[in-house]
């Protein structure tokens, strides 16, 4: 194993916005997260919450030019990259930083053969030969568990099934042996079998290469299966962040107990799905106080009003609530 | 793939068959013969009967219907009716290379200057130059070949001296016919690779292929264009078929020996043996282009040469 030089990717108050015909929308309004050499982060949130936004600013592909990252610093192996030129951070992209995206059916070129998309990363960045790239492509394709590998690199991605897609599109991110890769909900839109099979595989593939993971989530039974850490995010920050077992045993912030409240169990004999009242604040124009307090059963005054600060519950438990605070319980006793 | 080759062969000839069919009897629907007035001369009326019966006119139209499919499938057209020294392949032979050539540099500039203005037009979207380019692309569309064919030979021959304002004798000759006929189908190119560039660079595959670091050139060659082709390609057959119409007009213009002069002669003098050649070899080389553009979507898009073959 190799000795960790320091963290491996550091976000700190990363603030992403986008330039709608409505106005502004702050979809990512203060993030800070870090992440050691072989480690799993899972970010968990629902949809809008802004972790995907939080992934392609990382990855440098926000959409320009409506999207921007406002202010903060994104700094991968100590390089600050958030500033990088187009050019030099294509250096980064692909090659130590890849990406597994959402949907496996849209994700490949429909009219390019796998074996040339498989290849074409390895040799624009490494500058192998065709040879050598194929060669490569091939032992990736064997390393995701697909058989006939050297059949399979001349045919088009509508002749594989979707499971199978995803499985090259998580051997192209391995082809280049990158250092993190982030997975933005690889298995939501495969049926339950194949997540089953393809988690596994990113078990397996982090014990043979040792790469990081980012895995951007709203299945918390994915976040259980694969993560070191969690980060849960909502309207834009992340609200707790803790090890696994901190996060699905001590949740401190009323909204991570109420995701987990809301967990359909097939193995208890409740027969209500108890969902989280309300919406999400509009990120328009953000609230002032905690995104959360409207939706939030123990909500105090403080909370329309101030932000509640990053507080530790202990050495990497930290939640943003005011409920932590030491004040909290005069407080609740008085109102 | 043999197989689709076969069929599509088979349907060819079928279709050429019913177009013989439909020229013939368009061709003696309408009235007069090729002897009311051989080049000047009236006749005497044993002279049109001994005519008539050389080249088998007086005989019924089912008779004269079948000698004609015969000369079609033997590609002997004989001699022309006005024009007895020289046959209809001698015509098309001297007339087609000529208003190949012409046609083929037309469509060969329309694609390729159509191409690259919509993918400019599509990167540089709302800016200045996809600006320039659809404006140019609509004037494109809306001047006829004839009245730029006309402005062209005004503008460049007859005030700045810079080109020849006709006939057909090397590369300076040929570069306003060129203008005037690729404008109209370039611009239809330009709008339409625009567009569904547009579409194409939002695909979730684009990003994919950004997310692998390469740059923005070989992500628009290699990933967004062959996506982008299917609708021009689908276009391309009829923008052929207007093309090699086009050049009746243009090569009527330019004063450039082509076949589109033989072609509007022959109908109106009712030389049928340079009606029928010429009809028939315009239709062969149509549907021959609508081939190979068949061909040019499976070899775009993979998924529909699997499903014609699936099909078959």
């Amino acid at each position: 194993m190799k000795k960790p030089l320091g963290k491996l990717l550091e976000v700190k108050n990363l603030h992403v916005s986008f330039q709608t015909h409505g106005g502004e929308v702050h979809a990512v309004r203060g993030v800070d997260f870090d992440i050691e050499q072989g480690e799993t982060l899972a970010i968990v949130g629902e949809s809008g919450c802004g972790k995907s936004v939080t992934s392609l600013a990382v990855m440098g592909l926000i959409p320009k030019p409506h999207g921007k990252i406002v202010a903060g610093s994104i700094q991968f192996k100590g390089t600050e990259i958030s500033t990088l030129s187009a050019k030099r951070m294509r250096r980064i992209q692909g090659s130590d930083l890849s990406m597994i995206f959402q949907d496996p059916m849209t994700a490949l070129n429909p009219t390019l053969t796998i074996g040339s998309q498989l290849t074409e990363g390895i040799i624009y960045q490494k500058k192998l030969s065709r040879q050598a790239a194929h060669q490569k492509a091939i032992e990736m394709l064997e390393l995701v568990g697909l058989s006939n590998a050297e059949q399979r690199m001349k045919q088009y991605p509508h002749q594989f099934s979707g499971g199978m897609r995803q499985r090259i599109v998580i051997a192209m991110a391995l082809i280049c042996k990158p250092s993190l890769i982030i997975a933005d909900e690889p298995t939501t839109a495969l049926d339950v079998t194949i997540q089953a099979q393809i988690l596994e595989l990113f078990d397996q593939i982090q014990e043979e290469t040792n790469v990081s993971m980012i895995m951007i989530t709203h299945d918390l039974g994915v976040v259980a299966k694969t993560a070191d850490r969690v980060a849960v995010m909502y309207a834009g920050k992340i609200v707790e962040m803790g090890d696994k077992r901190d996060i699905f045993y001590h949740a401190k912030h009323p909204y991570t107990q109420a995701l987990l409240n809301a967990i359909v169990r097939l193995d208890l004999p409740s027969d209500t799905l108890k969902p989280i009242e309300g919406a999400p604040p509009d990120l328009f124009a953000p609230p002032q106080g905690c995104s959360f307090c409207d939706r939030c059963p123990f909500a105090m005054e403080v909370c329309r009003h101030v932000q509640p600060p990053t507080t530790a519950v202990d050495d990497h438990h930290t939640a943003d609530c005011w409920l932590l605070d030491k004040r909290a319980d005069a407080a609740l006793a008085k109102g | 793939m043999l197989r689709f080759v076969l069929n599509r062969f088979l349907a060819m000839i079928l279709t050429l068959w019913v177009i013989a069919t439909l020229t013939f009897l368009l061709m003696h629907a309408i009235p007069g013969s090729p002897f009311n007035n051989l080049n000047g001369k009236v006749l005497s009326d044993a002279a049109v009967k001994n005519l008539e019966a050389h080249y088998h006119i007086d005989q019924p139209l089912p008779i004269q219907y079948f000698i004609y499919l015969k000369s079609i499938a033997t590609f002997t057209y004989g001699p022309s009716i006005k024009q007895p020294a020289q046959t209809v392949n001698d015509l098309l032979g001297r007339g087609f290379p000529v208003s190949f050539e012409l046609g083929m540099w037309a469509l060969v500039v329309a694609v390729l200057t159509g191409v690259l203005l919509g993918i400019f037009a599509a990167l540089k979207h709302n800016g200045l130059i996809d600006y320039l380019a659809m404006t140019l692309a609509v004037l494109g569309i809306s001047i006829p070949n004839f009245v730029l064919a006309t402005l062209l030979i005004q503008e460049f021959a007859v005030n700045l001296h810079l080109l020849p304002a006709g006939t057909w004798q090397g590369l300076s000759y040929m570069i306003m016919p060129i203008i005037a006929l690729a404008t109209g189908p370039m611009a239809i190119i330009a709008r339409l690779i625009r567009s569904s560039m547009l579409e194409v660079l939002t695909q979730d595959y684009i990003r994919t292929a950004q997310a692998k670091g390469l740059p923005p050139f070989i992500i628009v060659m290699k990933h967004a264009l062959k996506n982008a082709l299917l609708p021009v390609v689908t276009v391309l057959g009829t923008l052929a078929a207007s093309i090699l119409t086009g050049t009746f007009v243009i090569e009527k213009i330019f004063a450039i020996p082509g076949m589109g002069k033989y072609f509007v002669d022959s109908i109106n003098s009712r030389d049928y043996p340079v009606i029928m050649g010429t009809t028939m070899f315009y239709s062969a080389l149509l549907i021959l282009m609508l081939f190979l553009v068949d061909l040019a979507y499976g070899w775009l898009d993979p998924r529909i040469k699997q499903s014609k073959e699936g099909s078959k």
